[in-house]
């Protein structure tokens, strides 16, 4: 593409590409998962993305990604409690998921180390695009993850929480979920950890059969010391619908793609996103959505707090197809800056080439509303709890918007724990 | 209770001048009205009284129970047993009803060095005191005066009042926005707190609200002044003859 020379390889970019090498004997994969993770680390060879690239503008990967950890974890990790009481728990620990996993009614679950072993995954890995570092990463170094197969008009009773933590070290874990026509399910995605530095990319795959309707949570709660690169790719089938809810309230460095398209007329997509930003952090929420046929509808509703030196920034694209008439397609952005060193950038964009559609989006950055801050005062709180009330309140509205007393009450109990540590 | 000493006050960030040495003395056991036109500085008063920073005091000093107030911010105020019913409650979405009421008697309680009410003897004092309000708990389950109607919102003042059970009320043109039984129920709400103990400053446009909390003085507001001051017949006298009158007398 162009005569200039590659820029020197940075620390990170070497240490990766040393890793891969070191690695390679141990990672599963048949020839053709071989292959696919060759080509990734060609990726890589050619350089993280800069600022440069349109879609990590904000977000300079390149010049961010200082260190790469050794592979080994620092110490053992256990599996959480729920945060949905009753859910069925299917851990990833340090990079390895369970040999035992809990049996659960109309789902079937594999690990995928064994999928990659027989190759059977090979097709679904990437990466899609020449920005698409995180794929890129990923399917270089994936070794373990889950395969969950929820049958053909199963109704869960209870959540399925899947986690994914580490003590320090790298990890690349893939979900892959496939919900089956008309069935119903609540899903958790839990990104923790604790300890030493760690480089973490997990990679989310969910397909959503016709009429089936999801819930998934992803909660992210790492430690500072943690870098967390994610991705979430959904394809929403005819009349289904899914909720996703993306909470982020940990992580020193993190990015968390959204990639959904909507494959069938009547599908229905929300996105909801909390991100709970402290210290010298740097979050990014970047939601790429694809209406792609007629009749679908979506809205995107992120608020954020930022606090002290933490830097976040929310992409959001939608594109309408040209057949996807009668798209309608609503985003908004809410900011509470609460910090003169802290800083939110919003990107949203529409891309449309359909002539009958309904799309919007808008984009605030706001301080605390001073009339709400007196009123409260003036009913004896004092400022400090005031503030508090309304910060929580300015979040509390999206959890509330689930529906769901259960998730509200889960969600707002990480709320009130992340505002009792950074409060 | 309350006195007011030649009071100044203007506005921070354009430097208007609003209160212009205005005088009152608000005894405890007493029901003052103030009234007057529009733009004579009637709610301007009542925050300051709340201490909303948007004004500054520039001369003058407001003693409650003898010590100047000045200096505290609207909680502190508050916690010291100062309410005001706010004209336009604020709505503040995401904050639940329930939750901010629990949140403020318990601070106020903290205050005063006593315990955090329990559960139990919490929702006993709300459901009582709602009920003589005549309101529906499920409108408290609501986020804080989201979607309620300006009678709601009236009414949740009055709530908070009763809870908070405060020294010194201040009534922001409560009866705007009532209709005449909304009007009966929260004027019923205000004289059941009438004590000896407890002073009560009712600020309104119209003669109709005193007809149902009857005032011991009425006080007339006037470009920023009391320009004069009366018992309840002065009130009616308004009523009749209009504001004109006053105003010619004090010019």
């Amino acid at each position: 593409m162009n005569m200039h020379a590659q820029p020197q390889r940075t620390l990170a970019e070497t240490a990766l590409i040393d890793a891969f090498g070191e690695r390679l004997s141990l990672l599963p994969g048949d020839g053709a998962v071989m292959v696919k993770r060759d080509d990734a680390i060609e990726a890589i060879k050619h350089g993280l993305p800069t600022r440069r690239v349109e879609s990590w503008h904000y977000t300079d990967l390149r010049r961010l990604l200082t260190k790469v950890p050794a592979f080994e974890a620092g110490a053992v990790v256990k599996a959480l409690a729920p945060i949905l009481e009753g859910s069925a728990v299917l851990p990833v620990l340090n990079g390895v998921s369970s040999a035992k996993a809990p049996e659960i009614e109309g789902v079937t679950v594999q690990r995928l180390s064994e999928k990659l072993t027989d190759g059977s995954v090979a097709p679904g890995l990437g990466p899609y695009g020449s920005d698409d570092a995180i794929g890129a990463l990923n399917t270089a170094f994936v070794a373990d993850g889950y395969f969950v197969d929820i049958a053909d008009g199963a109704e869960l009773e209870k959540p399925v929480e899947l986690q994914n933590l580490q003590a320090g070290g790298q990890s690349h874990v893939r979900l892959l979920t496939r919900v089956g026509a008309g069935a119903k399910a609540v899903i958790v995605e839990r990104q923790a950890g604790e300890g030493d530095e760690a480089l973490v990319s997990s990679v989310s795959q969910l397909v959503v059969g016709d009429g089936a309707e999801v819930t998934w949570l992803i909660v992210q709660e790492q430690p500072e010391t943690a870098t967390h690169l994610a991705q979430f790719k959904a394809h929403i089938g005819k009349d289904a619908k899914l909720t996703l809810f993306v909470m982020n309230a940990g992580g020193n460095l993190v990015r968390q793609e959204v990639v959904v398209r909507t494959t069938g007329e009547g599908a229905d997509f929300k996105l909801r996103g909390i991100n709970l930003l402290a210290g010298d952090t740097h979050t990014d929420t970047t939601m790429v959505l694809d209406h792609a046929v007629p009749h679908t509808t979506s809205t995107e509703v992120i608020r954020n707090v930022v606090t002290g030196k933490a830097r976040g920034v929310f992409q959001g694209r939608i594109n309408v197809h040209q057949y996807a008439q009668k798209t309608n397609a609503k985003m908004a952005c809410n900011t509470l800056l609460l910090s003169d060193d802290g800083e939110f950038s919003t990107k949203p964009e529409l891309e449309i080439f359909a002539d009958d559609v309904v799309c919007g989006h808008g984009a605030t950055v706001t301080e605390i509303d001073h009339n709400h801050l007196f009123y409260l005062m003036a009913r004896g709180i004092d400022e400090k709890s005031a503030r508090g009330l309304l910060v929580k309140a300015f979040v509390a509205e999206v959890i509330e918007e689930l529906d769901d007393e259960a998730l509200v009450e889960a969600l707002e109990e990480r709320l009130d724990g992340w505002f009792s540590t950074h409060g | 209770m309350l006195e007011i000493k030649n009071l100044h006050a203007r506005i921070v960030d354009d430097g208007t001048e609003i209160i212009r040495g205005l005088n009152l003395t608000v005894k405890a056991g007493e029901v003052a009205a103030i009234m007057g036109p529009n733009g004579s500085g009637k709610s301007t008063l009542s925050y300051i009284l709340a201490g909303r920073e948007d004004y500054e005091v520039t001369e003058g000093d407001i003693l409650y129970n003898g010590q100047s107030i000045l200096e505290m911010d609207p909680a502190e105020r508050a916690t010291a047993g100062i309410f005001l019913a706010f004209q336009y409650p604020m709505e503040i979405p995401g904050v639940a009803t329930m939750e901010f009421l629990k949140v403020a008697m318990n601070e106020q309680r903290k205050a005063r060095g006593e315990e955090p009410l329990k559960v139990p003897e919490f929702l006993k004092r709300v459901k009582e005191a709602a009920a003589s309000l005549s309101m529906d708990m499920n409108m408290l389950k609501r986020p804080l005066n989201v979607g309620f109607s300006g009678g709601e919102k009236k009414r949740a003042e009055i709530l908070q009042m009763k809870l908070l059970e405060p020294t010194l009320c201040v009534l922001d043109e409560t009866d705007s926005g009532l209709d005449i039984d909304a009007l009966k129920i929260v004027s019923d709400g205000v004289n059941a707190l009438r004590s000896p103990e407890r002073a009560i400053v009712v600020i309104t446009h119209y003669q109709r609200l005193l007809e149902h909390i009857v005032p011991d003085s009425v006080h007339v507001l006037y470009k920023g002044q009391v320009i004069k001051s009366g018992d309840k017949s002065l009130a009616l006298d308004l009523e009749a003859n209009g504001y004109a009158g006053v105003i010619g007398e004090a010019a």
